[in-house]
């Protein structure tokens, strides 16, 4: 019995965390919110270089052959940067893709296939968003697709199957995140047989990287709110060792230390295929969504005035967490697909 | 991350539910009420018998003498769980005095008490909080005075759980009123039945009273009940108070009260509609559950921690503020749940459950409260898990 991260777990996640601390500067990511090509292009490159893409496609496939909860570890850092990687897209690509035979997942190793994800559909529907497909075409488009942008393939849901495709016309939909592209996108077209089996399983990996980043990005701003009550003086005092503050710091360290044990055990259940697995994941990016919220409010009152300007940046972690919270399923979806999963629902 | 068990504590595992399963018609039943009922007593010298409790006491004391197995102790404690069956006795003699003992305990006091209290012959009560020193419980003044080879005790105690059962209590007692107030405390035990001691029930918001006051008028006790040395009495106490925040909060009981829930929900109808197939009550059912499933986690991580010799940080500080939270969370859902029934206390026709969800939604209050306040757990949170600065201290007069 261990629950906890091994050597190597640690050792990738502080590379990680290495790489978005000296490469990934808060600078950067305001010049890539503003649309700055050679940011943008810049950032791409150093991503790839750091040859992560690969983490969920397995040995034989070309890939480093590791499971969710590395993946998650990896995501965590993204997260907790606010950084935009590809790394959450394709990572469930390489998942879904496992098993089905398709050289895709090879390429996505290699750095040759980018994937981008679209995955909305799956518990919420609207404003006439949704994929079919009529023998060899593609009609309709997705809502929210994710990381379009230099995308060689898609990973969505079409005919309520998890399918592959390539990407067609995307309208760029405007979020409260300028950091991270979202779509409108029609496929330009359908990959043919390949099998993706267990939509839920993959739905769910997606989940637990959604919360990672969340947690990470929780994280970063719990510890800035704590490093600024350190700094900042009111009344001749630094304003952390007034309680009203500092009680508010010990509440997002008691919400968030759970979830973060709670993340780690859906992840595992889901590489152990443990039968609680996908309640379990659901659970998790619906409470960690939760916890997510209740600290991007909270670090930023903990900054007083100067967490409300754009000075700081601190919207830009506040406006990360959310959007994760809306997309791949809202706190409330998720908690109805957690009680379905386990025979709850009539 | 591997949540597997090794062979070795699977066969563990298998034997410890096997005992209990062949054993289980030795375990005391509601009806075998009184803490000294002889089925108690017979069914926790079996458990001691045969390691299920006591398990890392030396066998000189009354214990089994096991080498310390966190991973063993958790297995029981899961068994346990599972089984149904009554746990071992854990009164506050036995979690918070016994390992006192076996630290700072005279050879005297170690023969006379931790076998007896062991085997549940003889029951402690805990003589700290007092109604001017709670949370700051440094603040003690019931006064202990020095008079030949006794201490005339005079003062007050409040919060005294099994205080009217007890034959002993542990008792911290003021005995040097000039030092700066953390260094003028003893570590006294003495029998409850010493003349000058007064025990009134303090009735609670349950209706029953689960804690008493206790009041000392020239209450002569001999002064080899000291234990270490007089005026260290600070320390003796804070060898054990961390251990008992560990005893609140545990998952796993808050994994039972949930499976609980969730059964109450499925069963119980109203306008022809189960409980569970209301969505905003099974919403908040799930949101629970996502809670649940992050503590048990928690857990986990900190059996592992442990394991290793690691401190746990963070993950161990948050217990008792989240896990007494959530409990009380729980019960708070299954009274809405249970609509205007839920407001149901005493025996009678519409009655559910027993009336205990009421009553757990009152006590675990109390808990939230008792045991170091949850404002305390955030300070502690704070300070000793993120390093946060400390509450600047008035100035001493």
């Amino acid at each position: 019995m261990e629950f906890g991260l091994s050597e190597d777990q640690i050792m990738l996640q502080e590379t990680v965390r290495r790489f978005v601390a000296e490469e990934v500067p808060l600078d950067l990511i305001r010049k890539v919110a503003d649309g700055d090509e050679a940011a943008i292009i810049r950032l791409e490159t150093d991503l790839g270089a750091l040859g992560l893409d690969g983490l969920l496609v397995t040995e034989a496939d070309g890939g480093s052959g590791l499971g969710v909860l590395d993946a998650l570890l990896v995501q965590e850092c993204f997260g907790y940067g606010i950084v935009p990687a590809r790394f959450l897209s394709n990572s469930v690509a390489a998942y879904a893709l496992r098993d089905t035979g398709s050289a895709l997942v090879n390429g996505i190793a290699t750095g040759e296939t980018r994937f981008g994800i679209a995955l909305n559909d799956f518990t919420s529907r609207r404003d006439g968003s949704g994929l079919l497909i009529h023998d060899d075409t593609v009609a309709g488009s997705t809502l929210m697709a994710m990381d379009v942008r230099g995308a060689t393939h898609m990973l969505c849901l079409a005919n309520d199957a998890i399918h592959t495709g390539e990407p067609g016309a995307a309208e760029p939909v405007k979020t409260i995140d300028r950091t991270r592209a979202f779509s409108k996108l029609g496929l330009a077209s359908i990959d043919k047989g390949i099998q993706i089996k267990d939509v839920d399983r993959v739905f769910a990996v997606a989940c637990v990287l959604m919360a990672a980043d969340t947690l990470g990005a929780a994280q970063c701003m719990l510890d800035k709110a704590v490093a600024y009550a350190a700094e900042r003086q009111q009344f001749g005092r630094v304003i952390g060792s007034f309680q009203a503050v500092k009680h508010l710091c010990a509440e997002m360290a008691a919400k968030l230390e759970p979830a973060r044990a709670l993340l780690w055990h859906a992840a595992h259940a889901i590489d152990v295929e443990d039968e609680e697995a996908l309640a379990m994941a659901f659970l998790a990016k619906a409470h960690i969504s939760e916890v997510g919220t209740f600290i991007a409010r909270t670090s930023t009152e903990v900054h007083g005035g100067m967490g409300f300007t754009d000075l700081v940046g601190l919207h830009y972690w506040f406006k990360r967490i959310g959007v994760n919270r809306q997309v791949m399923g809202s706190p409330m979806g998720l908690r109805e697909l957690a009680a379905r999963q386990q025979g709850l629902v009539a | 991350m591997d949540l597997t068990l090794s062979p070795e504590y699977a066969a563990f595992r298998d034997q410890i539910a096997d005992t209990l399963k062949a054993n289980a018609h030795l375990a005391p039943g509601p009806e075998d009420k009184g803490l000294k009922h002889p089925k108690r007593l017979a069914w926790q010298e079996f458990l001691i018998r045969e390691g299920l409790t006591a398990r890392t006491i030396p066998t000189e004391y009354g214990g089994y003498g096991a080498e310390p197995d966190i991973l063993k102790s958790r297995i029981i404690a899961e068994e346990f769980a599972r089984s149904g069956l009554p746990r071992p006795l854990a009164g506050q003699g036995i979690s918070m005095l016994v390992p006192t003992l076996l630290e700072l305990g005279t050879p005297e006091q170690k023969e006379a008490y931790i076998e007896r209290t062991l085997k549940g012959e003889l029951i402690w009560c805990q003589g700290y909080s007092e109604p001017g020193a709670g949370s700051d419980l440094a603040a003690l003044r019931t006064r202990a005075v020095e008079d030949g080879d006794d201490f005339v005790i005079n003062g007050q105690k409040i919060w005294t759980s099994t205080a009217r059962q007890a034959d002993m209590m542990f008792c911290l007692v003021r005995t040097d009123a000039e030092a700066k107030k953390h260094h003028g405390i003893t570590y006294i035990l003495f029998p409850m039945d010493t003349p000058g001691i007064e025990v009134r029930p303090l009735v609670d918001m349950t209706g029953a009273a689960n804690f008493n006051e206790v009041f000392f008028t020239d209450v002569r006790v001999p002064k080899n009940g000291v234990v270490f040395e007089v005026n260290k009495g600070w320390q003796v106490a804070n060898a054990t108070l961390t251990h008992e925040r560990g005893m609140l909060g545990d998952p796993n009981a808050t994994k039972a009260r949930f499976v609980e829930l969730v059964e109450l929900m499925k069963t119980e109808a109203v306008n022809g509609q189960r409980l569970i197939d209301n969505p905003v009550l099974r919403d908040r059912l799930m949101a629970l559950q996502g809670e649940v499933y992050a503590m048990q986690a928690n857990g986990l991580r900190i059996t592992t921690n442990r394991l290793k010799g690691e401190s746990p940080g963070l993950s161990g500080l948050v217990v008792k503020l989240q896990g007494c939270e959530l409990n009380h969370q729980i019960a708070g859902l299954a009274i809405d749940a249970l609509g205007e029934l839920g407001i149901l206390y005493e025996e009678g026709e519409h009655l559910r459950s027993g009336g205990s969800w009421q009553w757990r939604y009152m006590y675990d209050l109390g808990l939230i409260i008792g045991g170091g306040t949850a404002q305390i757990q955030k300070n502690i949170i704070a300070e000793r898990g993120m390093g946060m600065p400390r509450e600047p201290r008035p100035a001493r007069s």
